[in-house]
Formats: structure tokens, C-alpha cells, sequence
């Protein structure tokens, strides 16, 4: 499996194709349904995010807690179509990696083409394995959304298959 | 008359949560493995490869399998015979899911439906309660995720449908759901009975051993026939393509009336987690 180091450059998304296997280091954010809301309406007041989106990989991910001695409880992705509403957007705004699990909507894919992104898919299910890929784990913003907060994983050799390459690359087109 | 205090409910609850998120059901790892071994598509068995992992690693770890440690589903079975002292039963129950969520480091999924503000405890619990015979509380303990249970529908079919209706209705669903529940899937279907009915019936179907059969021969050959549609249409592991998309169909009856013909189509994604016991 090829091995990526976060952040993705534009060279490296240019060389993915949907169906490849890749391990990637580095650090992630997470963020699922709630935390994408509240994006969306700091974006709509014109406020600054307390993180950055430009260059980021973003995980779609709401982890159990960390059991004594882990960074991390079990963490597997959840389904990321639930986020395909507000997912254009943050792409303008320079999100340049995805991961989840499952299908995206046409207009998430164009995006994705558009603004040069890609979408890895984690395997669902597999929750202690990501768990245990996660090595640092911060809490970045809004602490009262619990585990649907925004966190900062540092992880390492975190396995997932490239899903949408940003070429056309679909691996959910049959 | 039998008294059982909700002390016992309680611990008995805590301990079926706790084996539930740590483990898969053997009949759901058998279907797996097997899976696994059949499967061509590189992708597909890579994925299924590292859930088998998975579920060795959250063993060994005692960490939860999958991260969404679900919705609370537990059916309670109540003996006519039986008396509970102690706390109310939703109480007890909900006091075993709270001191389980909590000791084991499982998720807190539960909120409130407008706010989305979270209980913090995962708490309440989903309780079906059942009056029958006997002295003793039977406990079933399904932790249910919604990545999956997002994908369940429900058909009021008309009675002219009859089993193909109920067959098109099964695979239809696993379709529309496509790579979204995280397939393999286990499929629960409720048939008949009222619309509410029907939808407990399909979740009932789900603590059935994956791969049993209805003991009625007609009902055993729609879950067949459905797994067999299912299973062609090449969603496969995680929607990355393959053979397996489904390890099972299980399906549930309950009388309906002269105008209808309720299905119910309950997904659990592969991830099959369910404990018993009886008090």
C-alpha cells in the first residue's frame, strides 16, 4: 500500500487513483454531522473557524472515548453522504481531503474534480483498528457536540482505499 | 409469583451491553470469514479482511468493535409470573446502559431529535417490553447502529403484491442502500401485522442467528430467494463491488389485516452485535 504523509499535496492527489490502497500519516481533523452545521454557520456569520480548512484532510468520525493508555477509543468512519450537503463549500474553501465511508452525491464529485480534492475511503466497521491508528488526539473546537467535536488526530499508517480520485475515478461507479 | 429486584435487571443489562459492543455473534464471523474466503474483488476482500482483524484486535483490547456503540435495543420478555421490585424496568434498564457506556468507553449516541443536544449517557434506551408465560425475564440486548438503521424502510404493500412484492421490497432496499450501511449487511424484515408492528417484527428479525431460517417453509424460501437477489447485485463489501452484500435475510411474521400487507426492512450493517440471557 502506497504511503501518504499528510498534508496531501497537489502533486500527490494528481497521482491517486480510485481503487488503490493507501496508508496515511500525519495529522487529520475529524468532523461528522453537527460539526459541519456549525462550520457552515460560522462561514454564513463570516467568522474565522478556530481551525484551518485550507490544505486539511477531514474525517468523518465521532470516536468512543479513549480507554486508559489510548490516544483514541474506537474510531471507524461514519457515512459521509450525511455531510454531502455542506461539502461543495468547504471545498472552496481549500478542504482538500476526505475520508468516510459509502457513496457520494454527483455534486460532491464534481467538486471534487473541480477544486482538485479526494475522497479515501475508511473501512466501516473496523473501529479499534482506526482506533488504535490514531497516536495524538486534540480536542480543536466545540466541546459541547461531545464526540461529534472537532479533534486533531495525529495517526499513523491509517489504512484506506482511494474511493474518488478527482479524475473521473469512482470506485462506488459499477 | 417470582420476584425479581431491578438491581438484578440492571447488572444483567450492564453485562449484555458490555459483551455486545466488545464482540461480534459467532454466526456473523462465520458468515465473514466465509465471505472473506470467497471473495475475488481485491477491495472487497481487503475490507472484509481487516473487519475480521477488527474484531480480533477489539476483542484482545476490549474496545468496542465499531465505534457507534448504537442505540440501547432491548427486548424484555416479562413472565406473567413475575413481579419487579426496586426501580421502574426503564429505569433499571437505563441504569445498566448508563454505567455500561460509561465504564467501557463506549460512544454516547442518543440526543434529542430538534436540538441535537446529546443525553451524555446514551440513554434512553429503546425498551420493548412483552407479557408471557412463565416466571422469568428473558433480555435481549441490541446495540443498533444508524449509519444502517438510515437505510431501513418500510413498504404498506398491497395484499395483489403478494411474495414477489415482498422479495422486491427486501432487495430494493438493500439497493437504495448501496455502500451507505456499511454491507455486508444483515437484513431484518417484518411482515404483516400493523405498521408499527411490522417495523418491532423486522427489528426482532436482527437477534436471530445470521444464516437461520424461518421454520415455515414459505418463509424460509422469500429469505432465501431475497439473499440470493441481494447478493447479485454486486454492492459487495463496503460498495467497493463483490459477491457478498448481504450474509443474511431473516424474516419475521405477525398476522395483518384483509386490506394490507406491511414489509418492513430493518438493515444492520456487518457488524452484528446482540446478547441474551434469562433471569
Amino acid at each position: 500500500m502506497k504511503k501518504i504523509t499528510l498534508p496531501l499535496t497537489q502533486e500527490e492527489i494528481r497521482s491517486l487513483h480510485a481503487g488503490e490502497g493507501v496508508l496515511l500519516s500525519g495529522a487529520i481533523l475529524t468532523g461528522r454531522d453537527c460539526a459541519h452545521k456549525r462550520i457552515t454557520e460560522f462561514l454564513d456569520r463570516g467568522e474565522a473557524l478556530p481551525f484551518t480548512l485550507a490544505g486539511a484532510t477531514i474525517y468523518y468520525a465521532g470516536p468512543c472515548p479513549a480507554p486508559e493508555g489510548k490516544a483514541c477509543g474506537s474510531c471507524g468512519p461514519t457515512t459521509s453522504a450525511r455531510m454531502d450537503a455542506f461539502t461543495p463549500r468547504l471545498l472552496s474553501l481549500g478542504l482538500k481531503g476526505m475520508i468516510g465511508k459509502g457513496e457520494r452525491s454527483p455534486k460532491v464529485c464534481e467538486a471534487i474534480e473541480k477544486y482538485g480534492a479526494v475522497y479515501f475511503a475508511a473501512i466501516g466497521g473496523a473501529g479499534a483498528l482506526y482506533g488504535n491508528a490514531v497516536k495524538k488526539s486534540e480536542l480543536v473546537a466545540f466541546p459541547d457536540l461531545l464526540s461529534e467535536a472537532v479533534y486533531r488526530f495525529t495517526v499513523e499508517d491509517f489504512p484506506c482505499v482511494v474511493a474518488i480520485d478527482g479524475k473521473g475515478g469512482n470506485i462506488y461507479k459499477r | 409469583m417470582r420476584i425479581i429486584h431491578s438491581d438484578t435487571i440492571e447488572d444483567a443489562v450492564y453485562r449484555l451491553a458490555r459483551e455486545a459492543c466488545l464482540n461480534l455473534i459467532p454466526s456473523c464471523k462465520a458468515a465473514l470469514v466465509r465471505a472473506e474466503r470467497e471473495e475475488e474483488n481485491e477491495s472487497a476482500k481487503f475490507a472484509l479482511s481487516a473487519v475480521l482483524k477488527n474484531a480480533e484486535t477489539a476483542a484482545a483490547e476490549q474496545m468496542a468493535i465499531c465505534q457507534d456503540t448504537g442505540y440501547a435495543v432491548v427486548l424484555a420478555e416479562i413472565g406473567q409470573q413475575v413481579q419487579i421490585q426496586g426501580k421502574l424496568l426503564c429505569e433499571a434498564v437505563d441504569a445498566g446502559v448508563r454505567r455500561a457506556y460509561r465504564d467501557f468507553c463506549f460512544r454516547k449516541s442518543i440526543c434529542d431529535p430538534i436540538t441535537r443536544v446529546n443525553t451524555a449517557d446514551n440513554t434512553p434506551a429503546a425498551l420493548h417490553t412483552e407479557i408471557v408465560a412463565g416466571d422469568k425475564i428473558a433480555l435481549t440486548f441490541l446495540p443498533k447502529g444508524f449509519g444502517s438503521e438510515n437505510m431501513s424502510r418500510i413498504y404498506m404493500l398491497t395484499p395483489a403484491k403478494g411474495t414477489e412484492g415482498i422479495i422486491q421490497a427486501i432487495v430494493e432496499t438493500v439497493r437504495l442502500a448501496g455502500s451507505k450501511p456499511c454491507p455486508p449487511v444483515y437484513v431484518g424484515v417484518g411482515i404483516g401485522g400493523t405498521f408499527d408492528g411490522c417495523a418491532l417484527l423486522a427489528k426482532k428479525a436482527l437477534t436471530r442467528e445470521v444464516g437461520s431460517r424461518n421454520p415455515r417453509k414459505d418463509v424460509a424460501e422469500i429469505e432465501e430467494r431475497a439473499l440470493k437477489e441481494i447478493n447479485e447485485l454486486g454492492i459487495g463489501a463496503q460498495g467497493f463491488g463483490g459477491k457478498t452484500t448481504a450474509i443474511g435475510v431473516s424474516c419475521e411474521l405477525a398476522p395483518t389485516h384483509i386490506a394490507g400487507l406491511p414489509v418492513a426492512v430493518n438493515i444492520q450493517c456487518h457488524c452484528v452485535r446482540c446478547t441474551k440471557t434469562v433471569l
